[in-house]
This record gives C-alpha cells, sequence and structure tokens, in this order.
C-alpha cells in the first residue's frame, strides 16, 4: 500500500486524478478501523493532514459558513457550537474525546455511513457539500443529494471533499441518538430537526433508519404549515405526535445487530415529537438555539 | 536464554503497607502511563509472526485442504495442519481432552482453528492464509440446547455426545410441598451470552531452545494447567517447556482455556525460530470461550407470608461444541441455583450441553452468575405475590450460619445475609432528579435523548451467593517461594510463585503479606514462571485465599527459621521472639537484634504449598455433598431512571455490601466490588455476543458494548468483615460476588419502574418500549 503525503490541496486533488483508487485519511477514525480489520486494502492511502486549509474555517460572502473537511469535531464544537448547535450536540455524541480530536465531518462524509452521526444535522440545516477535481473544478452538492446509497456518496473518483458550507443557525436546533449505551455508541438512529423562522420552515435529517441519512420531507412541510410562526403559540400535542409519526414513516429501517426495524420506527418518532417540542419551546420563549 | 525485551522481569513493590493497608500497586504506574509490556508488546529479535485459519462455518466437514500456494509465499516458513501436531492431537480442561488443537476432518464451532502459518511479517501470515484451500461441506449445526436434551443422540455434536453434564438435585419431597403451597410462582428466564471483554488480545511467544524443548511467555490465568495441556500436544516433557507469565491484559475466565499457546509452540518447534501470535479484536472474539447462556425455568412455592416451601428449576447451559469448564459450570448452577436461601424441598435439574454455538466456559462468577438472574427474579416475584417487600421476603427466607444449601452443605462460617440486607435498607437514597438535569445524568447521556419526558425511577435489590476456591474434591493449593537475604545492608524478601497477575493487584497483597509476616519493608516479587510449583488458577475469586495462604505459610516459615536462628545466636527461647519493623522483638517488645545481624551473609528460603480443606463431588442422584470449600455473599440494591418511551436506562446508583471476611487491600478490594458490580451492569443492559444459526453477529467493540463511565454511576460500598474461621486471616474471596447481585438488582429497577416482565438479559430497549416486548 502507498501512502501519499501531497503538501497543498493542489497536490491533493492532482494526486487523486492521477491514483483514483486511493482512499483520502485525515482523522483515520474510521479508515484504519477498515485497515485494522482488514476489511479494505486500498492501493493508496492519500493524506490529507498536511492540507492545512482543510482544517480551516471562515464566513462567506452570503453569510454561510465553509467549514473545512478537516476541522476535527472538537473544534466544531469548541468554535462553531453557538453558530451550528444542531452539528454540535451530534459531534458530542461521536466516539470518545481522543475520537473527536481526530474525526471530522469531511471523513464522516467520505465513508457516508447511514449511520453517521455527522449528516442529519446538515440535512436539517441545509448544507453543502464543497468537492473538487483537478480535472472539473469545485462542484457544489446539496447534501440531501450527497448521500447514494449504503456507505456511498455522490463523489467521483477524481474528486476531493474540500469542505461544506451551511448557514449559522437562524432558529433553534437539536440532535438525539439512539443508542444502546449512554457514551460512545453508534446510532440505533437518530434525528436532527432545525427551525429556520426567517424562512418558516422545519428542517429534517434522520439517521441509521435507512440505507442513506436522509430528509423527513413530509413531516417537514406538515409542521412548517402547521407551527405559528408569527404568534408563537405552544406546540399542539397532535401536531408534534403526527410530525413524529410522519418522521417515522419517512425511515425504511432494517432489523440488525443493533435493533429491530419496528424499535427505529417507534424510537424516531419519539425523537422527531421531542426534539420538535424543544426547538419550538425555544423559539416561543425567543432563545435562538439551546 | 535471556527473557525477551518487553517481557515483565521482577517487580520491586514500592510502599510500606502491609496486610490491611493499600500500597500503590507496583505495576500501576506502568499501566496508567503506558509503558506496561504487555503480552501484545513482546519482542524478539528475528522471531516470526504466527497467523491461524479459522473456520467460517459453525458446522462443517473439510473434504480437503490445500496448503501448497499459502506455503509457496515469499517470506512464509511453515504452514501447518493437524497432520502435524507433534503430540497429541486434542487437549482440554479437567481432563476432558476432547478439543482438536486443529481440526480433524470437521469443524464444530465458527472460528475454529484449521491451520497455522508462521511468516515474516503478520501481513503476509494473513495473506498466505487465504491462500490455504479449504473445501468444506456445510452441515446444519446444532444451536438449540434444548432440543440437545431431549434427543441427545441425533444432535450430538462430538464424541462425547449431546450432554455434558446432568447434574440434578434433590431434597425433601417436592411434590409433597406443591400440594401444602399456598402461594406459587413460576417464571422463565434467559442469560445471552456475555464475553469477558478483556482488553489485552490473545498474546504469546514461543521461543526454541537449544534442549529441544520451548521457553513460552503466556498470557494465562493458570501456567502449569496450560503446560499440562500443551507439552502432551507438542510431544514434549513438560520439564522441557519453560514458562513465563507474560503482561495479561485481564482475563475474567477467558484464559483459562488455551488459546495461541500449542499453536506458537507448533510453529516454533517447525521453524527453529521464535514465534509469536498476537490476535485482533476480531479474532479475540473467536478465540476464547464465553460466558454460557442459559435457559431456566423456575417454580417456587410458598407460605402465604412468603416462607419458601420448595423449588423446582430446571437450568439448561450451552456449552457451545468443547467441554471447557462446562462440567463445573453446570456443577454451580446445580448447587447454587436457588442461591442463600432455605427451602425444605428443592428440585433442580442443571444440564450442560454441546451445540454447534460460540463455545463457552469461565467467566467471572460461572453458573452462579446465570442461576442468580434467575433465582432473584423469583424472589421479587413471590414478594409481589405475598405482599411484601422484596428485602423482606429476602430476609424471612435467609441463610445463616448453620443453614444448608442445596447440596446439604452446612454453611460452617459466618453467612449474615439478614444483616447485609438491614444494611443496604440504612443506606440512604440517592436524591431525586433535579428539575434541569445534565443530560448525561438522563438515561440516553450524551446522545440527548431525552430532557426529562418518559423518565421513571425504579428501585431493585439482588443477592448473590458464589462459591470460592475450587469446589467438588479438587485438591487444591498454591504454592510460594520466599527468601530473605540482606541486599545494600536492609532485609529484603523475594517472593515468587506461578500465580497469575491478570489485573487484580495479587502482586501487591504477596508483597504486602511478606511484609507483614516478616517484618521487613523491602519486597520484591519475582516473575510468575513454572520454575516453581503449581499456584492454581487466577479464577473462583481463590487467589488472596489461596496464594495469600501460601505465601503467608512460606514466610511463616522463613520467620521461623529466623527466629531459630536469632534464639540460638542471642540465647533466647525462640518462641518468645517475633519480627517487626526489620528487628527480632523480645516478649516485652525489646529489641534484641536487627534481622540483618541474624541473617548476615545467609539467606533463609522456604517453599510451601497451601492447600484448602477437602471438598466432596456432589452426589449424581442427589447432588448432595460438602462440594464448596467457602461461600461469599453480596448485596446490590439499584436506583435507575427509565426512559420508558425508549427504553433506554440510566443507572443512577449502585449500593452494595459484602462480607469479606478481612479486608486486606482496601483499594484493590473496593475496586473488585466496583469492577464486578460494573460487569454485572454490562450484563444487565448492553453485553451480549449475538448469535444467529451459530453465528457471531458481533466480534467487534462497535457492536458488542460494555459500559462506559456514564454507564457505570457512582457506588456507596458498605463493606463487612466476619471473619472464616478455615481462611488466612480468615479472609473470604471478594472479586465475583458482586457480578452475581448487580445484574438482577439492575433488571429489578427496571421491573420497578416500568412494570415489564423483563426475563432476559441483557434487557433491550425494545422489551421496555414497544407494546408487547420484543416480539
Amino acid at each position: 500500500m502507498e501512502f501519499l503525503r501531497p503538501a497543498s490541496w493542489a497536490d491533493a486533488l492532482a494526486a487523486k486524478a492521477e491514483r483514483p483508487g486511493a482512499v483520502p485519511i485525515q482523522g483515520g477514525t474510521d479508515v484504519m478501523v477498515e485497515i485494522n480489520f482488514d476489511v479494505r486494502r486500498p492501493e493508496a492511502l492519500l493524506d490529507l493532514n498536511p492540507v492545512k486549509e482543510l482544517a480551516e474555517w471562515d464566513v462567506a460572502d452570503d453569510g454561510r459558513l465553509r467549514v473545512g473537511a478537516g476541522v476535527p469535531y472538537a473544534r466544531l464544537i469548541a468554535e462553531l457550537g453557538d453558530r451550528l448547535p444542531g452539528l454540535a450536540q451530534a459531534s458530542r455524541t461521536v466516539g470518545s474525546p481522543q475520537i473527536r480530536n481526530r474525526g471530522t465531518i469531511g471523513g464522516n462524509l467520505g465513508a457516508a455511513s447511514p449511520a453517521g452521526d455527522g449528516h442529519p444535522p446538515l440535512l436539517a440545516g441545509g448544507a453543502e457539500i464543497e468537492v473538487e477535481s483537478a480535472r472539473r473544478g469545485v462542484r457544489m452538492i446539496p447534501a440531501a443529494e450527497f448521500f447514494t446509497g449504503v456507505k456511498a456518496n455522490a463523489l467521483r473518483d477524481d474528486e476531493l471533499i474540500r469542505a461544506f458550507w451551511i448557514a449559522p443557525a437562524s432558529g433553534p436546533q437539536y440532535f438525539a441518538k439512539v443508542g444502546t449505551r449512554n457514551a460512545m455508541v453508534i446510532a440505533v438512529c437518530s434525528f436532527a430537526v432545525a427551525l429556520h423562522p426567517e424562512r418558516r420552515r422545519v428542517g429534517t435529517g434522520l439517521g441509521s433508519a435507512a440505507p442513506t441519512p436522509r430528509r423527513a420531507t413530509a413531516a417537514e412541510e406538515f409542521a412548517s404549515a402547521e407551527l405559528d410562526w408569527t404568534g408563537r403559540r405552544p406546540l399542539d400535542p397532535a401536531v408534534a405526535r403526527r410530525f413524529g409519526e410522519l418522521a417515522a414513516a419517512a425511515a425504511s429501517p432494517i432489523d440488525d445487530v443493533r435493533g429491530t426495524a419496528r424499535y427505529r420506527r417507534h424510537a424516531l418518532a419519539v425523537l422527531a415529537r421531542r426534539t420538535l417540542s424543544w426547538a419550538w419551546n425555544d423559539y416561543v420563549a425567543g432563545r435562538r438555539a439551546s | 536464554m535471556a527473557a525477551p525485551p518487553r517481557s515483565p522481569g521482577r517487580i520491586a513493590a514500592p510502599g510500606l503497607g502491609g496486610v490491611g493497608d493499600s500500597p500503590p500497586r507496583p505495576d500501576g504506574t506502568l499501566k496508567v502511563t503506558g509503558e506496561f509490556a504487555y503480552a501484545s508488546d513482546l519482542w524478539m529479535d528475528g522471531m516470526l509472526w504466527g497467523a491461524t485459519l479459522r473456520s467460517p462455518h459453525p458446522r462443517a466437514r473439510i473434504a480437503s485442504i490445500d496448503i501448497g500456494p499459502a506455503l509457496a509465499t515469499p517470506g512464509v516458513h511453515a504452514v501447518l495442519t493437524h497432520e502435524d501436531v507433534p503430540g497429541e492431537k486434542v487437549y482440554g480442561l479437567d481432563g476432558t481432552r476432547d478439543q482438536p488443537v486443529l481440526a480433524i476432518g470437521e469443524v464444530r464451532h465458527q472460528g475454529e482453528p484449521v491451520a497455522l502459518v508462521a511468516a515474516d511479517h503478520p501481513e503476509i501470515a494473513r495473506r498466505a492464509m487465504e491462500k490455504i484451500a479449504v473445501e468444506w461441506e456445510v452441515l446444519e449445526p446444532v444451536t438449540d440446547p434444548r432440543a440437545v436434551i431431549a434427543d441427545p443422540e441425533g444432535n450430538r455434536v462430538q464424541e462425547r455426545g449431546g450432554i455434558c453434564r446432568y447434574q440434578p438435585v434433590r431434597v425433601g419431597d417436592v411434590a409433597q410441598a406443591k400440594r401444602r403451597a399456598e402461594v406459587v410462582v413460576s417464571g422463565e428466564y434467559e442469560v445471552g451470552i456475555q464475553d469477558q471483554a478483556f482488553l489485552g488480545p490473545e498474546s504469546g511467544l514461543a521461543v526454541p531452545a537449544e534442549d529441544g524443548g520451548l521457553d513460552m511467555y503466556v498470557s494465562t490465568q493458570w501456567m502449569h494447567n496450560d503446560l499440562r495441556q500443551i507439552a502432551p500436544c507438542l510431544g514434549l516433557r513438560e520439564d522441557q517447556i519453560r514458562m513465563t507469565l507474560a503482561g495479561v491484559g485481564g482475563a475474567f475466565g477467558g484464559r483459562e482455556d488455551l488459546s495461541m499457546q500449542i499453536h506458537a509452540g507448533m510453529l516454533a518447534l517447525r521453524t527453529g525460530r521464535p514465534v509469536k501470535m498476537s490476535y485482533n479484536r476480531y479474532e479475540s472474539f473467536f478465540g476464547h470461550v464465553h460466558r454460557h447462556p442459559a435457559l431456566m425455568r423456575y417454580e417456587y412455592g410458598a407460605t402465604r407470608d412468603g416462607r419458601l416451601l420448595y423449588a423446582d428449576v430446571e437450568i439448561v447451559l450451552d456449552g457451545g461444541a468443547y467441554t471447557s469448564s462446562t462440567l463445573n459450570v453446570t456443577a454451580n448452577a446445580a448447587s447454587l441455583g436457588v442461591g442463600p436461601y432455605e427451602i425444605p424441598n428443592i428440585s433442580i435439574d442443571a444440564y450442560g450441553v454441546y451445540t454447534n454455538n460460540p463455545p463457552c466456559g469461565a467467566m467471572r462468577g460461572f453458573g452462579a452468575v446465570q442461576a442468580c438472574f434467575a433465582y432473584e427474579s423469583m424472589m421479587d416475584k413471590l414478594a409481589a405475590a405475598c405482599g411484601i417487600g422484596p428485602l423482606e421476603v429476602r430476609r424471612r427466607n435467609a441463610v445463616r450460619q448453620g443453614s444448608r444449601l442445596a447440596t446439604g452443605q452446612v454453611i460452617d462460617s459466618p453467612a449474615p445475609l439478614a444483616e447485609l440486607l438491614d444494611r443496604l435498607e440504612a443506606m440512604p437514597m440517592p436524591p431525586p432528579p433535579g428539575p434541569s438535569p445534565d443530560i448525561r445524568d438522563l438515561p440516553g447521556g450524551a446522545s440527548q435523548t431525552t430532557h426529562g419526558e418518559g423518565v421513571v425511577r425504579g428501585v431493585g435489590y439482588g443477592v448473590g451467593l458464589k462459591n470460592i476456591c475450587f469446589s467438588e474434591g479438587f485438591d487444591d493449593y498454591s504454592t510460594a517461594r520466599v527468601r530473605l537475604e540482606v541486599i545494600g545492608g536492609e532485609p529484603a524478601a523475594l517472593v515468587h510463585t506461578a500465580a497469575a497477575e491478570v489485573g487484580q493487584g495479587l502482586v501487591t497483597l504477596q508483597a504486602q503479606i511478606a511484609r507483614t509476616e516478616l517484618g521487613v519493608q523491602r519486597v520484591t516479587i519475582h516473575p510468575a514462571d513454572n520454575r516453581v510449583g503449581d499456584a492454581g488458577s487466577s479464577s473462583a475469586s481463590r487467589q488472596s485465599y489461596m496464594t495469600g495462604g501460601a505465601v503467608k505459610t512460606a514466610c511463616e516459615a522463613v520467620r521461623a527459621e529466623l527466629l531459630a536462628r536469632a534464639g540460638r545466636r542471642l540465647g533466647l527461647d525462640a518462641s518468645g521472639l517475633s519480627v517487626r519493623d526489620g528487628k527480632i522483638v523480645a516478649r516485652d517488645a525489646e529489641v534484641v537484634a536487627s534481622i540483618e545481624e541474624i541473617l548476615g551473609g545467609d539467606a533463609i528460603e522456604a517453599t510451601r504449598e497451601y492447600h484448602h480443606r477437602p471438598t466432596q463431588r456432589m452426589d449424581p442422584v442427589t447432588g448432595q455433598g460438602d462440594s464448596h470449600n467457602q461461600l461469599a455473599l453480596c448485596v446490590h440494591r439499584a436506583v435507575v431512571d427509565v426512559d420508558v418511551e425508549l427504553g433506554l436506562v440510566k443507572v443512577v446508583e449502585l449500593a452494595a455490601v459484602q462480607d469479606v471476611g478481612k479486608i486486606m487491600n482496601p483499594q484493590a478490594l473496593e475496586g473488585q466490588i466496583h469492577g464486578g458490580t460494573a460487569q454485572g451492569l454490562g450484563l444487565a443492559l448492553m453485553e451480549e455476543i449475538q448469535v444467529t444459526g451459530g453465528r457471531v453477529r458481533n466480534p467487534s467493540f462497535t457492536d458488542y458494548l460494555i459500559p462506559t463511565i456514564l454507564d457505570m454511576p457512582p457506588m456507596r460500598l458498605d463493606i463487612v468483615e466476619y471473619p472464616d474461621p478455615h481462611a488466612p486471616y480468615g479472609l473470604r474471596g471478594a472479586g465475583e460476588p458482586p457480578t452475581l447481585s448487580s445484574t438482577p438488582a439492575i433488571v429489578a429497577a427496571i421491573r420497578d419502574a416500568t412494570g415489564r416482565p423483563l426475563t432476559r438479559v441483557p434487557v433491550r430497549p425494545e422489551e421496555i418500549s414497544l407494546p408487547g416486548g420484543a416480539a
């Protein structure tokens, strides 16, 4: 196995174009596990750690945050937790402190696991993924179109993930994840909600409950229409319940070693109902975010 | 031959603590800083790496094996199959040699070793292994242990048959008692497969010696028993194999069976090179036995006021394809099947059976853990049926000194169960949940599944009774060699045993005993090896008792000789002398000489065996007999918060009361109780090797979950000391009992919060939250 260490982003793109089979590695919290367990034997590893700009974030001209693919969870929590509370909550549930120091959203997106904790808040927040190739340049992929199958994403062979773009929270956001342990656990199912009061929209994302992370669009439409955005009346419990049912209906869960499909649907309904209630209560109280 | 770098050497035990103190662990700093040499760190220049080809099938015939392409791989030095086993081709525990070193024509469980490779690099070995072409004839696995009992012949998975051990217990007249019972309760219970989940995977190094023998560095619980199995399979005499304990990264029973020892020995003998084998985490799940899963049916009858009249019990333990510890696990389940309660009429049928499920053997509290979940669940059922409290029903039926166990054995040392329950009841309860708690204190923890919605508090109790040391007629002993001499002008003791330090703190305790008995400060612990006699296993909560007893006895012999010399030298009666703080002291506490003055340039050395009193086999028909050496009690109270909508649990507090006879080392003891309790929590809530059709579905720490610090709550402990007159220092083995009682206490607390029956552990969220449970 070759170990490629490009010094710059341009070199990284060139290397990827030349060696489409090279697997990019950043924190190594996922790739190294697979290699150690002999699950995959990539022809080459493309180490992105020397590409320092990947570990940076800034505010773009349109006011959105552009977060480099190499920003680890721990920094995302510390530096962007106020602007991206849903993503920060999800980041806090990732692995252990050591894993959060190394693991990145870029790696999460690269692996594209249906259970990736970062995905639901990106979906709920309407993020876009910036990918690039040496030959064709930059492409912006909406998060909702990024996940194409179980552990598959929309990246082409010569493309690398540069950053994700996401608007800072304009309203309350929540992330909740069910696992059979109180920390350091892979999701049995997860749910993210984001209120966008300026657009009177509710964003959602569900994880570990379908072949890919996905939005619960019917639930979004329903809640966006039912919620009293101007009067800020308290949430009708029947609306919260229906939102939960619609969120669960958006899932296509399976039975596996972590839980049953029946439980996943049930739990998603509970998580969706609860997180919407928390978010709406914050909104009613004038709190922007948790 | 010099010891390889990165293997344990002599340990100087720091601190001054004697028996009853908590000196720092001699291996503590090394382990915390990552410098301790575990078996996976063993290294020798020029060594080869061994790898094991394992069966992907739970049951299959091997039509053919072609090792040619693997052997032709550059960097590969040997590829071996069962045909290459130099001696006996089978091994096993307790003289039951039924486990092939490498599969002979048939595999009986997923992961059974089939062939070995030695290569220059582990990756070369792995890739060569994939080139070994095996032609399989896949067979339908036997996976239902009850079907084996119904038709042992038709479901025979190996020569010994379908049932490994059937052990009945018969006391009084159950049929007659059934007619008199005013209250009858019954239940069916199930325990899933728990894994020891030790962090240090199976590893070791075999080095060929000039005499044709081997130097072996192994991570094990019982070196001498390993040797008794290794030598015949390698075709060597035991004295041709020199065993040294490598750094053990946890055991919990999972290192009682051999793993890579014979394999590395075969490869080393064949290649003439040192061979290291080290499993990765995935392989480790197939490289050791697990806790027996159990199916249990219980029926209890009692008077209206909750006094037990009879117990009618069936316990089925699935041992997998080979015997391992199943004989003893079954005996424990049978003899301790109703726990520490007086019941005049008992019928227990305990079965250990062979199947093609994963192999099971020893794990902390074996046999007793499974039964404890059932009998404690039954005690709560009985309490509810009689309208009395869970503590009261236990007190009314509690054993005490002088009570008879189900085996008829009279408990001849303190067994103050009622008092332990009183003490548990007197412990303060944790405060109720606050108005806006930290999410990490709620069910779901950091994953934020609730802000308090759906959370209901519950309280439950559990009681466990465990036999300490080996039972059923086994001549259980340990050996210690103690040497006292003057080093650098200071008296120093060297303690040498073959006892395995597996993390429990035995090396600390050995030094404490030597300090107390010899009155010296400077103590060194010799590496554990087989140049000294057998120490028995670091299991059955027995090492403080047995090796502690042996070290004490050897120290007493050294001291007696020292005092005899002092008496002769000083013209005093030796019987009036004692040692204290490095001095020889007369009866009036006057210092009469220093130890170094008496010893001069001499050394005094003594080697002693310590045997516990004899025990008896259980009668094969009635189960009667004084089968146990010592019994130990622990009681737990669990307070839990349950999210009843999602089925997630936060254990808020675990309180325990345990009688340990004598506190030898407070810190190590508390660690044992904390650790045992955590392992019981794991069984209650999350730890299970999930199996379908004989195949393991979750062989990794991604999906085999063990408790984290957010799952394990703070503990409240009350440790009681009622000395056992038969035991050294009056101590009672303490490592296993907490593992028994925490599981049923936690499940009882969840039942209290949810009203769900919860008859299976680990409890799944589905069983709490879905209408009708998980079905």
